[in-house]
This record gives structure tokens, C-alpha cells and sequence, in this order.
């Protein structure tokens, strides 16, 4: 039967040594928050890595003593008897630098100044949290990861660690993904930028001194991007053209349901996410592009990859369609490396990774069940 | 491994070969392929629950429809290309068997012949052919484009593919005398 890992404890790696940012700026400490489930096998060749994609944490599976509702961003994939087993596999979630949730970020304090980093943080990306990661493992003593995985954002990571460290992960698994965004995908980052930076509490990124937060450009940024995570047909679906009141309202005050549904998640999340953050979390995804140290060819990217890839899409996202991951395959193809690719007609839209769909996930379980440690 | 074509398309495949399976189902040629004499490859399929299985078999396998050719695939990247009893279920023919021989060095085909006595003697009492090898109704069945070993070799003749190699089967036993006739399983080699 399949089982919660039950409650868990975050906990803190200190690493008292600079990390220089791809950038080239650099801070003279960090932390890096992460949760562990299951056990680390004797031969330490059991470890799984899981990124997060833009809001998520280090918290994948599980939940907090005393607080039975915050479940792990990825609790219906980890656990006991889950498609990533903890009975075999010792899975690791971790927050990235740069993060809102414990690890070094711009909320945190810059030794240098005694207050908060806010706009003086590094821009971050790709490349800058798994060598962060890299240093976590090292923390841990894993040598080798049996696999990354990640959805989106989190993909990115899965695909840079095969790229940056080929001889320390075994399978790369690619969640609806991208190599590289598209100008609409970098437009709707702008436009999600363009309302915290022009939002009156935002103060040039210092607003944590004024004692305010830039909420409603958070909200807005945040309405944006749950716009591009459903599909038109899941969108449709779930809030169709239902009203919130009797009738319509000729005002300019909720009407359809789908407005409330996205000043929800606004409000929601701008009481919990950092600007800052989300700032430079659009930025690392703007920036990634592999193939770009490679005059844009992104096989001869690839080519020091030494991972087993898994790379699934979605059909119905369009934020990530699956011809771009069907790039990756070929690239991958091209290099003769081992790959599966799993394109799946599911209705959720670029979301649907977070979802408990059984071929999906039963997909993910034979894949795992099918890995040699 | 149990069907017949199955064994006549894992004789040909060399040792160490690279192989593309279209249609590769729950990849158990490839597997069979890989323990028989370490053919690596990959499998195409585009059945959720065959992918799943392909995944228990050890077989890499990449879900595409192959009505969209072999884009993903370089000129000349495989030894063999496999389509085994599928290409009666293919739209685009034509178009697929040029991918296939553009892909491969070599083409590998298998289909059932609709120029089997009993299928012909089904048609001559006026009713549509089933049979083991044809097993479906004329109504739910997948295939689309039925041929015989005569129509086979004429694409082969029009698209300028040379047959290299050819096994006609009924029942899992060579056919020799009246293929065309006798035969209700043809498997071919093909090269560009």
C-alpha cells in the first residue's frame, strides 16, 4: 500500500566558503535548506534528487509536526510504495539559492551590511543552483545521484546536473521542460516582472527596509503565470463561464468564477513568496539556454551528457509544448545516448506534471522500479 | 517471443547492431534482440500502457506517431529498422518506408498477406478475410492499407528499394512453393 512519508523535519546545511555566482558576483557564505525521506543505502547509491520549479520548496513530501495540511509539493510521487518508492530510494528536496524558503536568498542577511540582501542579491540561474546542489551532495556524501528529477523549472535542473556533473547522475528525468524559452515564454516573464518592479512598494528591490511588500505586483506576476499553467481546455473545464453571483454585475468587481480563482492564488501567494525571489527565478529561466555555449546547437550541447534520460511532456501544455522536449530527444538521439520519451494526452496543460494521472504516474513507477542502484 | 516473425527478423539482425523498432509494442524484440546478441536500440510506440511495458522490459522506448516520420532520426543512424506487422496499420506508406530506408542502412518488414488462399477464397464468397493473422472484423480492425507480396514488391520496385532478403511463413513454417498463395506471414529485408 501506498503511504505518506509521515512528518518530517527541514533541515539546514551551513557552508562557510563563498559561492561565486555565474554572474561572477559572489557571497562569502550560504545555506541551503532540504528535507530527506528514506535511507541512504550502504553503497550510497540510492540517492534522488528532486528540483522545484517557481514556488515550491524544499519540502516535497510529507508534512510538519502540527501542521497536518502543509503536504509536500510533491507528496502523491514520494512516499512508501509511491512511483518514487522510499522504501528503496533515499529521495532529497532542497530549496535553491536564491530561494524564499531558508536558503540564501534576498531576504537574507547580507554579512556585509547587517541587513537584508533585497535587490544586492545575485542574479541566479540554472547553472548556479546545481552547483549549489553539487555542494549539498558533497555535504551529504553522495557521489553519485541514481537519478535528478524535475518538472519545468525543476527539469532544467535535472537536465544541467547531466550536463554540469555527467559522472555523478545516472538518470536525468525531464518533466515538462524546455531548453530553452521561447520569446512568448520570455514576454509573459516580463510582463510578470514589469508589474513587482513598477509597483510603488516595491523601492528598487529594498522594500523589506520600508516595511512593506510589493503585493500587488506579486499578485499580478502571480495571475500571469497561472495563466500559462492550465491548458484553455483544463481552464474551460474546471471554471467554464460560471458566475460567482446571481447575475452578471456591470461593474468592474468579480463576475466569473476564474477571476476569483486567480485573484485567489494572487492574494495567496503574495503573502508568502518573495519579489525579489520571483524576480530572479524568471530571470534563471529567461537565461537558460545550453545550447547557447555551442553557437545554438544544442546536440553538441548534450554531448558530455552520460546520463539514461526520461523526458515527458504533455500534450496539452503550451507553456512547454512537447516539440520542445522532442528538441531534447533528438539532440539526445543525435549523441546516441540513452533516452525514453513519453509524450502523454493528458488534459492538465503544463500543471498536469504535478498531477496524479495513472499512466503518468505508472509510467514513473516502472521507470523506477526498473533503475539499477 | 512468440510470434513467428519475430525469430526470422532476429536472425537477420547482426551482433552489436543498432536497431529502431516502429511499432515496438511492449519492446520484447528488442529485449530479445539485446539478450540474444547485445542489438541496442530503441523502440517507437505511441500506446500508453505499451510504453509502460516497455519500461518493464529495459527497452528504450519514445512515444511518437509515426504518421509524422522519422524526424527525430538521423540519415544512416541505424543498422536495421524495424516495422513488424505494422505496416498495414500506417496511412502514410509511402512516405514511411522512404523514412524507414533514410534511417536505416537496412528496412525490416513484416505484414500479413492478403494474398493467402483463405483470404482470397473469403472475398471470392463475398465476405471480408479473417484469420489468425487478420483476426479483426472489417469494422473495428486497425489495418488500413492490406497488401500481398506481389503489391509489396511493386512499392519496393516504385520507390527503388532492392529486396535483399524474403521469408514467407504460415503457421511459423517457411513457405516455399506459391508464397504469394501459401504464405500468410511475409517478412523482408529491403536496403535503399
Amino acid at each position: 500500500m501506498a503511504g505518506s512519508v509521515g512528518i518530517v523535519e527541514a533541515q539546514r546545511a551551513v557552508f562557510a566558503e563563498p559561492f561565486r555566482f555565474r554572474s561572477g558576483a559572489e557571497i562569502p557564505r550560504f545555506e541551503l535548506m532540504y528535507e530527506t525521506y528514506g535511507t541512504l543505502n550502504a553503497a550510497r547509491s540510492n540517492a534522488v534528487l528532486v528540483c522545484h520549479a517557481l514556488n515550491a520548496s524544499h519540502h516535497v513530501a510529507g508534512t510538519y509536526a502540527g501542521a497536518p495540511e502543509n503536504v509536500g509539493w510533491w507528496d502523491n510521487l514520494v512516499g512508501p510504495g509511491k512511483p518514487l518508492d522510499t522504501n528503496r530510494f533515499f529521495v532529497i528536496g532542497n530549496n535553491y539559492i536564491g530561494g524564499c524558503f531558508g536558503s540564501t536568498g534576498p531576504t537574507s542577511v547580507n554579512p556585509a551590511t547587517g541587513k537584508p540582501y533585497g535587490a544586492d542579491f545575485p542574479v541566479v540561474t540554472v547553472e548556479d543552483w546545481v552547483a549549489a546542489q553539487a555542494r549539498l551532495a558533497d555535504r551529504l556524501g553522495i557521489e553519485r545521484f541514481a537519478a535528478v528529477i524535475g518538472g519545468s523549472l525543476g527539469a532544467m535542473q535535472a537536465l544541467q546536473w547531466a550536463l554540469a556533473y555527467p559522472e555523478r547522475i545516472g538518470h536525468s528525468l525531464v518533466i515538462a521542460s524546455t531548453p530553452k524559452l521561447s520569446a512568448q515564454n520570455i514576454a509573459f516573464n516580463e510582463v510578470a516582472r514589469q508589474a513587482i518592479v513598477t509597483d510603488p512598494d516595491f523601492h528598487g528591490g529594498h522594500y523589506y527596509e520600508h516595511g512593506v511588500v510589493p503585493r500587488r505586483g506579486l499578485r499580478i506576476a502571480r495571475m500571469i503565470g497561472h495563466i500559462t499553467y492550465l491548458s484553455d481546455d483544463a481552464m474551460m473545464e474546471k471554471f467554464g463561464r460560471v458566475l460567482r453571483r446571481a447575475a452578471l454585475g456591470y461593474d468592474f468587481d468579480i463576475d466569473f468564477e476564474i477571476e476569483s480563482y486567480l485573484r485567489h492564488q494572487g492574494d495567496k501567494f503574495s503573502t508568502y513568496f518573495d519579489a525579489n525571489t520571483y524576480l530572479r527565478i524568471t530571470k534563471a529561466l529567461d537565461y537558460y539556454d545550453p545550447a547557447g555555449d555551442f553557437g545554438g546547437d544544442l546536440a553538441r550541447s548534450f554531448a558530455r551528457a552520460r546520463a539514461a534520460f526520461l523526458v515527458v511532456s504533455f500534450k496539452s501544455d503550451w507553456r512547454f509544448a512537447p516539440a520542445r522536449s522532442r528538441a531534447m530527444v533528438k539532440a539526445l538521439l543525435d549523441n546516441r545516448r540513452i533516452v525514453s520519451y513519453l509524450e502523454l494526452d493528458a488534459p492538465g496543460g503544463h500543471d498536469a506534471f504535478l498531477l496524479e494521472d495513472p499512466r503518468y504516474h505508472g509510467a514513473l513507477r516502472a521507470y523506477f522500479e526498473n533503475m539499477d542502484l | 517471443m512468440t510470434r513467428p516473425d519475430l525469430e526470422a527478423i532476429a536472425q537477420w539482425v547482426a551482433p552489436g547492431a543498432r536497431v529502431l523498432d516502429l511499432g515496438c509494442g511492449d519492446g520484447s524484440l528488442l529485449r530479445h534482440l539485446w539478450e540474444k546478441n547485445q542489438a541496442h536500440g530503441y523502440g517507437v510506440e505511441i500506446d500508453d500502457a505499451e510504453v509502460i511495458a516497455c519500461f518493464r522490459n529495459d527497452v528504450n522506448v519514445l512515444q511518437l506517431d509515426l504518421e509524422s516520420g522519422l524526424a527525430l532520426f538521423q540519415d544512416g543512424s541505424f543498422d536495421y529498422v524495424i516495422l513488424s506487422e505494422t505496416l498495414q496499420t500506417i496511412h502514410r506508406i509511402e512516405f514511411l518506408t522512404r523514412e524507414m530506408l533514410r534511417v536505416g542502412k537496412a528496412a525490416i518488414v513484416s505484414f500479413p498477406n492478403f494474398g493467402h488462399w483463405r483470404s482470397r477464397l473469403q472475398v471470392l464468397a463475398g465476405r471480408m478475410p479473417v484469420s489468425d493473422e487478420l483476426p479483426h472484423q472489417w469494422y473495428n480492425t486497425p489495418n488500413v492499407h492490406l497488401c500481398t507480396l506481389h503489391d509489396f514488391e511493386d512499392l519496393c520496385a516504385k520507390l527503388g528499394a532492392k529486396i535483399r532478403e524474403r521469408v514467407v511463413l504460415h503457421r511459423g513454417r517457411p513457405v516455399g512453393v506459391l508464397p504469394n498463395l501459401l504464405g500468410s506471414l511475409a517478412v523482408y529485408r529491403v536496403t535503399a
